[in-house]
């Protein structure tokens, strides 16, 4: 029998236990990522037998489509902007809120996290059906505008309103998390630096302006970065909330990665489908590396 | 302690200093403002459950509760559409990931964490990157590969096929690194003296002490598995095979107008892992504050 050394035997058996993760990650996520990267320079047909190599075409349809404010792929990269622009501030500024006043309370506290903490673990898209019919023309919330004498809205069915109605639900729903996640931020800053400055005479607005949100900045940043990425990888909510997941009324809610699924598996665009994504993958990339240089900032 | 932010929230710049327990005012605006925010949580919820109890012809009527609540929408959905079936394939897609992620989650996490070995830096590297690419870039190829004569006919419609993208996670990976980082070498190297296997090591050292990240790497994973949706959705084309996700998107196109019904799918769909989030309410919390998981 070969006797091996400590360290070789080591190696042995972490390659052993890592086999199974290492082959996955190869063949489900590294290969895959590739192959995307090489469908995204075919004309890409499922049905067709032989793919044509059409080098950088599909990005520069992209990019024609970019100059075209009437195409579908320029309306989703418009509204996947709104939807961050909009979406991410005004989540995290109601989440710190929730999150202090919930700091502040004592009695009932598990309480109401646990009705803010509800909706994020509904399913996206029950809850969309829910609101779906919530914001019908005869629904609940016409209803009772109906009580306050307001004229009824269409929400949903109009070009205006529809976007900024799923906008609403989204933020209703990811609403619970960033509450956490502030919460555990706002527990970690000691209470000693409030005491100090107290003794010092700041005012609790200045307390908070200069102890609260300096300790709080990597919890901002974090979650900043993390519900941006989720905000432009919406999908769900437009799908089940507009008429047969159009993204409609005409394109007014749809996103890029609604575009990547209609162009890949209703139009067989896969090509296509597959650049917008290399293009999605770079924008992540690029807003994670962004906060790899903020964090690592913070440290300095 | 906070109302220092309290302030703030209330926008008022000066206030005279109070004692500790200070800022009584703070503390009935918070509740005021708690209950409000807290009833727009909830009204959704206790909507969608008052409307699945209504029949038909109250359905557009403003009153929120039924004014004749009937269980007929219940028996109908549960008798005469495929949404059991539907529960049954949500439950085993993600109780198989769930097993699966949290056994070679935390099996990779102990490798990284506890052995030295040559290409450590290029695996950890490989799986890290991998982060970095959404799933969205991946389900274009995922279906390519599933279509494969070879390989893939046999994914389409299949509990694997719907499952396979939840099997291991880079995320977990990196969590339980961190966790098993915390199990003392001497543990380890005492179990190695006494003849204790290099997997009874992990099995009966690493993993009891790690039960807490392990506990909510599972939950995590469970609830997102349970609500995923882009995946199932593409590559489930019978009835029988989808998810609770595609097949309540699915019944609700299908059954349009008829709110009561679509709110009982709703309800069926959401009722039961509501209650099992507020028994596990705390755990829950506790674990994503901890790891900052999303579900």
């Amino acid at each position: 029998m070969i006797t091996l050394t400590p360290a070789t035997r080591k190696t042995l058996w972490a390659y052993i236990f890592l086999a199974v993760p290492i082959i996955f990650f190869a063949y489900f996520r590294i290969y895959p990522t590739l192959f995307a990267f090489r469908m995204s320079l075919y004309d890409w047909n499922p049905m067709a037998i032989d793919q044509e190599y059409v080098g950088l075409e599909n990005y520069q349809d992209i990019r024609d489509d970019l100059g075209n404010p009437r195409s579908p792929t320029r309306k989703a990269f418009e509204n996947t902007a709104i939807y961050i622009g909009l979406g991410v501030p005004i989540q995290l500024g109601l989440a710190l809120l929730i999150a202090l006043m919930l700091n502040e309370i004592r009695r009932l506290a598990n309480f109401y996290r646990l009705l803010f903490f509800l909706p994020f673990v509904t399913s996206t898209i029950a809850i969309s059906w829910v609101f779906r019919i919530l914001f019908e023309r005869q629904g609940y919330i016409n209803s009772l505008l109906a009580t306050f004498s307001l004229p009824p809205q269409p929400f949903l069915r109009s070009p205006d309103q529809a976007l900024y109605s799923i906008l609403v639900v989204v933020v209703w729903q990811g609403l619970g998390f960033a509450v956490i996640i502030f919460l555990a931020g706002l527990k970690q800053i000691s209470q000693s630096y409030y005491e100090a400055a107290r003794i010092d005479g700041a005012s609790r607005w200045q307390s908070f302006r200069h102890i609260t949100i300096p300790l709080l900045n990597p919890t901002i940043v974090f979650l900043v970065i993390l519900q941006s990425i989720a905000f432009l990888r919406m999908f769900a909510p437009v799908y089940a909330m507009t008429v047969q997941g159009s993204g409609g009324p005409l394109n007014s809610t749809t996103t890029v990665v609604l575009r990547v699924v209609r162009e890949a598996f209703d139009s067989n665009n896969m090509g296509f489908a597959a650049a917008l994504t290399v293009v999605l993958f770079v924008i992540i990339l690029f807003v994670t590396v962004l906060q790899l240089k903020l964090t690592t900032r913070q440290i300095d | 302690m906070t109302a220092v932010q309290q302030q703030a929230l209330a926008g008022q710049k000066r206030r005279p200093r109070a004692g500790r327990g200070y800022g009584a005012g703070y503390k009935v605006l918070s509740y005021i403002l708690l209950t409000l925010l807290g009833l727009t949580m909830v009204v959704p919820l206790l909507w969608m459950i008052s409307t699945s109890l209504k029949p038909l012809e109250e359905i557009v009527l403003p009153n929120f509760w039924p004014k004749r609540a009937t269980l007929e929408n219940y028996r109908y959905v549960l008798t005469e559409t495929e949404l059991p079936r539907w529960y049954l394939n949500s439950m085993i897609v993600a109780v198989l990931s769930t097993i699966s992620v949290t056994f070679f989650d935390s099996l990779g996490g102990y490798v990284f964490a506890k052995f030295d070995f040559p290409g450590k830096r290029i695996v950890f590297l490989a799986f890290l990157s991998s982060l970095m690419v959404p799933t969205e870039m991946l389900i274009i190829p995922w279906f390519v590969m599933s279509a494969n004569p070879i390989v893939g006919s046999t994914w389409v419609d299949t509990y694997w096929g719907i499952a396979f993208p939840g099997m291991i996670t880079a995320t977990g990976i990196f969590l339980m690194r961190q966790f098993m980082q915390g199990v003392p070498d001497e543990l380890l190297d005492a179990g190695r003296i006494d003849g204790v296997s290099e997997f009874g090591l992990f099995w009966r050292i690493a993993v009891p002490l790690s039960l807490p990240a392990m506990g909510a790497l599972a939950i995590f994973n469970f609830l997102g598995n349970w609500n995923a949706f882009i995946w199932p959705l593409i590559v489930t084309s019978k009835r029988e095979m989808m998810t609770l996700p595609v097949g309540i998107q699915f019944f609700s196109t299908e059954v349009g107008s008829n709110w009561h019904l679509i709110m009982t799918g709703a309800s069926l769909s959401l009722v039961p892992l509501l209650i099992v989030v507020i028994i596990f309410q705390r755990y829950i919390v506790e674990g994503i504050a901890l790891t900052g998981l999303k579900g």
